[in-house]
């Protein structure tokens, strides 16, 4: 079983939301993804407005209305807008099909205005996925480190949160998560280098660690072949592909009457 | 199956899992490669390139059974190359020489890389230049390498018309017209560092299966990206044909 934490429908050819889906799934399919996660819209803006945000999760909304049956929805918020934010997260995610959060790269992880929508997400069982990079040539200003998530998960202990991307340069990002042991490592987005998936599994735990693509912009192939290369137990393999990511929805699909 | 793209020895940050020889050539033997042809990390950072190349032939001859083909590294920007290129050919027998343009610190425009691509031709040395080895933003912050330009590519091949050129590692660059024209021109590519849903089927579409060789950038990379990218994009027959084994066996003189 396989589900894909981190997908986006910017980036394939299609003049609407479905086709896009359409377009990622083909890859999906040839891979043996079952499930996919998808949030954002298109195009990438790194600090939307408001009305960005919400066509962009309109955007996903109507993905979803055509393959609820393969993807699971996160809404895109912005602590930058949180009044509205927290609005979105009422409609998306509390009274709509969607079933965690995305936070990209509009404000730090550890700033205060993230308590309310990690409190709101944490009321209705919602994943919340954090993008985290720590970039040798910079970070965007407000992008966060694997570190501002550390600080973000401390002030909120039992919420589980995923360190998007481990930081990029995965050797410090794992280490700044691993005392937080509801901090998850998403292993999508970088390059194929060897040991990534192996230091994750050493150092937090195989149930901490989150296979994810961050397709269409990385290739399924390369994301997974973290995870089929890796020197781990076929037992470690399961759950980093799909068990960890299926355990940790679970409590949300139950709430929102969603089988799988 | 033939792997264009691995290299032997330590990198300087970090351990791979198979970074070792013997590891090495077992991984790759278990996953069906039947030849790689190998640079070496020493040829990437050091500055005395003959020992590193003598010790990358040694290796590869330890491994036995013709599995690892030696390809040295040659710097054009350091005094000596000339002779650096004669023992690869001459005294180490090696079928190709890997260039590594940014680590080593020159430009494609400069004299001497066209210089060093028309005497590998006359040698009829196989060369690889390696574009990349990691994404910028993971470099070593004490150690970060300038990304390279490939935009003069196609003006060093026409100037040394006929080269058996290999480049790897290529990510985003060269696209668009300057990629069709060095495929045109003989210019092959490997796998390893392309990235894209679909990424393996879409520069083939562009520079077709007759020009793309399998390259994993083992043992830094996961070989199994480089296996998986032709299953995402449903790559089979004729197409898996060339780019598994056929194209490297024509660039050897194999076929």
């Amino acid at each position: 079983m396989i589900w894909d934490l981190h997908n986006h429908i910017n980036g394939l050819p299609g003049s609407t939301p479905d086709e896009h889906m359409e377009n990622l799934l083909r890859f999906a399919d040839r891979m043996g993804i079952e499930r996919i996660c998808v949030f954002m819209g298109y195009p990438f803006i790194n600090e939307p407005t408001p009305e960005q945000l919400r066509t962009q999760n309109d955007q996903v909304l109507q993905a979803l209305a055509h393959w609820s049956h393969r993807a699971f929805g996160f809404v895109y918020l912005s602590p930058q807008h949180l009044e509205f934010s927290l609005k979105e997260f009422d409609r998306c995610v509390r009274n709509g099909p969607m079933v965690g959060v995305k936070l990209w790269v509009a404000k730090r992880a550890s700033a205060p205005e993230l308590d309310p929508i990690v409190e709101a997400a944490a009321s209705m069982n919602a994943v919340i996925f954090q993008h985290t990079w720590h970039k040798t040539t910079g970070n965007l200003r407000g992008e966060s480190e694997p570190a501002d998530v550390a600080t973000l998960a401390g002030r909120h202990p039992g919420v589980p949160i995923i360190c998007g991307h481990s930081g990029g340069e995965w050797e410090t990002g794992i280490r700044a998560i691993r005392h937080l042991p509801d901090v998850y490592a998403d292993v999508a987005g970088g390059d194929p280098t060897n040991g990534f998936v192996e230091m994750a599994v050493r150092e937090l735990g195989a149930h901490r660690v989150l296979y994810g693509s961050d397709s269409p912009g990385r290739s399924y192939a390369s994301q997974l072949a973290k995870v089929m290369g890796a020197d781990i137990s076929e037992a470690d393999r399961k759950l980093i592909l799909g068990e960890n990511l299926k355990r940790m929805m679970m409590p949300i699909l139950r709430r929102k009457g969603i089988r799988v | 199956m033939i792997d264009v793209n691995v290299s032997l020895g330590p990198w300087p940050f970090r351990r791979f899992p198979g970074d070792t020889p013997s590891d090495l050539v077992a991984r790759l033997r278990r996953r069906g490669v039947t030849q790689a042809w190998a640079g070496s990390f020493e040829g990437v950072f050091h500055r005395d390139t003959s020992a590193a190349n003598a010790r990358l032939a040694k290796a590869c001859e330890t491994a036995g059974s013709g599995f690892l083909l030696p390809f040295g590294s040659v710097n054009p920007a350091a005094p000596g190359w000339r002779e650096d290129l004669r023992r690869c050919h001459e005294t180490h027998h090696m079928p190709g020489i890997r260039l590594h343009p940014n680590y080593h610190g020159y430009k494609l425009s400069d004299a001497a890389f066209a210089d060093l691509l028309r005497e590998a031709r006359d040698r009829k040395l196989i060369v690889q230049v390696a574009l990349n080895m990691e994404d910028e933003r993971s470099h070593h912050p004490l150690m970060r390498i300038p990304a390279l330009d490939p935009a003069p590519l196609p003006e060093a091949v026409a100037a040394a018309s006929g080269v058996k050129l290999v480049v790897l590692n290529r990510m985003r660059a060269p696209a668009g017209e300057a990629l069709e024209g060095l495929a045109r021109a003989g210019v092959h590519f490997d796998l390893a560092m392309i990235e894209g849903a679909g990424c393996a089927g879409s520069l083939m579409s562009i520079i077709t299966s007759r020009r793309l060789l399998f390259g994993s950038h083992a043992p830094f990379q996961y070989f199994e990206a480089a296996v998986l990218k032709l299953k995402e994009s449903a790559i089979t027959g004729k197409d898996e044909e060339n780019i598994l084994s056929g194209n490297a066996r024509r660039l050897l003189g194999a076929e």
